[in-house]
């Protein structure tokens, strides 16, 4: 997979994504993950309560998204658990 | 005694309440939240997916928050993953303690961060499909009353 990240689109997201996942090139950040997305994933993750994680790691301030070739990136719609 | 588990299959939460409680000799008590999967309202199934890389880690953050805000003994939290049916249950939360109160509070704590501050997304079908479910207010509000 060198050359590129993978995005997964977890709950709700997925079906607004049409997949569970997708490949895009590497690297990727805030503005490419905004513009290589589904436009209405690209609604959602301008909200703040989807959460973005990198490489197992929860970021405090999504915008600062810097995926690297190899890098998992999860979008992170509201939870509901229990 | 801890014991922190993110099952994919179903499991009987009376099987792990006894073990758990005789793992924790000298406790004052213990209190035990069990969720099931609600009936009525034609629910056929329930799905919950989760985030592998920070699911358990999640969970087992949340433990060693309630280890940190009450007096606790043992702490034993288990939560399933993947596709239910009502009746089936989902969490199952038991704190042992010296004293009453810990247990209970550590319980409604690890339970209202369970509900919306762990990584999982729960979906019903119905007649009519698959819907997701949404985080209530109450949710949020239930767990902010634990916020200092």
């Amino acid at each position: 997979m060198s050359g590129k990240v993978i995005v997964l689109f977890l709950g709700p997201l997925g079906d607004l994504a049409g997949a569970e996942s997708a490949e895009f090139d590497a690297p990727l950040d805030w503005k490419g993950l905004l513009d290589a997305v589904d436009p209405a994933v690209t609604e959602q993750l301008q909200l703040d309560r989807v959460n973005v994680a990198c490489a197992g790691k929860v970021l405090g301030d999504k915008t600062t998204l810097q995926a690297n070739a190899g890098d998992e990136i999860a979008l992170l719609p509201p939870v509901s658990g229990g | 005694m801890r014991d922190v588990r993110l099952l994919d299959q179903p499991f009987n939460p009376g099987a792990l309440i006894g073990p758990f409680t005789n793992a924790n000799p000298g406790l004052g008590g213990v209190c035990t939240f069990v969720g099931e999967v609600r009936g009525g309202n034609g629910i056929e199934a329930l799905e919950l997916t989760h985030y592998e890389p920070l699911t358990l880690s999640g969970m087992n953050e949340l433990a060693d928050d309630a280890y940190a805000r009450f007096d606790l003994m043992g702490l034993l939290m288990v939560h399933r993953a993947g596709l239910m049916h009502p009746g089936e249950p989902i969490v199952c939360v038991s704190a042992a303690s010296k004293h009453r109160r810990d247990a209970i509070n550590a319980v409604d704590f690890c339970m209202d961060h369970l509900k919306s501050a762990a990584w999982f997304w729960k979906r019903e079908k119905r007649g009519d499909g698959w819907h997701w479910i949404e985080p209530r207010e109450e949710d949020y509000s239930d767990r902010d009353r634990w916020s200092d």
